[in-house]
């Protein structure tokens, strides 16, 4: 046996100094940069401010960044008539230059997808590549989709660093300076709907849009993740997203859920509506509807 | 054994700040909450539509139409309106079961009522009931504007035209770029 008497590791100075520099850290990380939902308004309007000079120096143009909040009293959701959509991709690009996304490498928040009638509504058969000379095809129908904003995001939860999170207005967002770019979000996604910016994003200077929110499409750096926001520069500020305005067919709807007056409800209460991966139990805000 | 106590120590300080960072964010909203609801327009108020979309220099119809005879004949027209090609329910149709021969610059319902140019969706609902109830409410036909304020709504004629109602294909805007395969350039088209 050993009889040696039992000397610490760790004797009692070391300790003390380990614990007291734990304590010490976690202090700090108090005083450090803030989420947008945790900064007082006097930091935000420095911090907005401070991009804004940083975007228009970068784009040769004034940039505005706004920080405006959910409205209190409304929960946006979204509605598509597939009987309608014909697949024109007018939508994809009308939000590539409403919110500004990378144009190389190339960054599309809205995908739409080619199906067979005879199929149905089948993710494994669909072609999200088409390019006939003229659209709709025959014996083909479209679904668009995009971030679905569901009520129990997979997304929000896996995320590390809380970068991203639901506003009181149920639009899923992302603060782009506390992304770290380890893209769990995008696997915990089951929808695609969550883009990687993999290189520098680039936008041609008389193609960006100076109109922005924090939150939205303000430009983004190499390296995070963006995805649909609702417009949440347009929405916020009451009018319709991007992609409803430019929808030829009219197949986009959009509006508070909140509103028993509004389309969304209408749309709810008297069309036949599905989501997307209903059994995934994710509770998408973004509805599909036969109004035929 | 002190070393544990140490670890779990410096273990506790490094998790207790994202936890503390993790709130819910009403309850750190900084600003504070705004008006109670947002404000709201009468129904009438919310609403815009546009002028009925006549080709150039055709309105008002009376400026030609006033003095001539009445012709209810179907018949090809060869002098005047030959770009008019009608594929609306045709067999069973010809101007004048829309267009008023009493008043040439309004159109008039099955009953013989008259109804004008900027009201034709009365007409059109008198088959399409159903797509006119949708309209009214904003499911039908696209809507731009305000979602919550003043929205501008599109006549039906904006749209469809009311001789060929059915829309014509177009061509789509270009595909997206597929993934790159291992070891190539991204955006190479497969």
């Amino acid at each position: 046996m050993d009889s040696k008497p039992r000397t610490p590791k760790v004797n009692r100075r070391q300790f003390a100094s380990c614990a007291a520099a734990a304590a010490a850290g976690w202090l700090l990380t108090g005083c450090g940069p803030r989420r947008l939902k945790e900064v007082s308004p006097a930091r935000l309007k420095e911090l907005l401010a401070g991009m804004e000079r940083q975007y228009s120096a970068k784009y040769g143009k004034p940039v505005t960044v706004a920080g405006t909040q959910a409205i209190p009293g409304v929960e946006f959701a979204y509605a598509l008539d597939l009987s309608r959509c014909i697949g024109c991709r007018r939508c994809v690009y009308a939000c590539v230059d409403e919110n500004n996304q990378s144009r190389d490498p190339q960054v599309h928040w809205i995908k739409v997808f080619s199906m067979e009638k005879s199929k149905g509504v089948d993710f494994t058969e669909a072609d999200p590549y088409y390019q006939p000379s003229e659209v709709p095809e025959e014996g083909h129908f479209y679904v668009p989709t995009a971030c679905q904003q569901c009520r129990n995001p997979p997304c929000t939860k896996v995320c590390p660093t809380g970068a991203t999170w639901t506003d009181p207005d149920g639009i899923v967002v992302i603060d782009y300076d506390w992304c770290i770019g380890c893209r769990y979000c995008m696997a915990a996604c089951p929808y695609g709907a969550r883009h990687f910016n993999w290189g520098e994003p680039t936008i041609p200077k008389d193609q960006v849009n100076p109109d922005t929110h924090y939150l939205g499409n303000r430009p983004r750096p190499k390296g995070v993740v963006e995805k649909c926001t609702f417009c949440i520069q347009r929405t916020r500020a009451g009018r319709y997203p991007a992609c409803v305005e430019v929808c030829p067919v009219g197949a986009r709807k959009f509006g508070n859920l909140l509103d028993p007056d509004s389309e969304i409800r209408y749309i709810i209460e008297h069309k036949r509506v599905l989501v997307l991966k209903q059994d995934l139990n994710t509770m998408p805000k973004f509805f599909y509807f036969y109004a035929t | 054994m002190r070393s544990a106590i140490a670890g779990i120590l410096i273990l506790a300080a490094w998790t207790a700040a994202p936890l503390g960072a993790g709130q819910s964010p009403a309850a750190r909203s900084p600003v504070p909450p705004q008006s109670a609801k947002p404000p709201k327009l009468p129904a009438e108020e919310r609403v815009e539509v546009p002028p009925p979309p006549f080709t150039d220099g055709i309105f008002p119809c009376s400026a030609c139409h006033a003095g001539m005879p009445v012709n209810r004949t179907r018949r090809e027209l060869t002098e005047m309106h030959t770009d008019i090609v009608l594929t609306h329910d045709a067999e069973h149709r010809w101007c004048l079961d829309c267009h008023d021969a009493a008043n040439r610059d309004q159109l008039h319902l099955a009953s013989g009522e008259p109804v004008s140019f900027e009201q034709s969706y009365v007409l059109c609902g008198q088959c399409h009931g159903e797509k006119l109830r949708d309209w009214r409410a904003g499911v039908h036909g696209r809507r731009t504007g305000d979602w919550n304020g003043h929205k501008r709504y599109l006549l039906c004629a904006n749209c469809h035209n009311p001789h060929q109602p059915r829309f014509k294909a177009i061509e789509p805007k270009p595909a997206p770029k597929r993934p790159a395969p291992p070891g190539k350039q991204p955006g190479g088209q497969m």
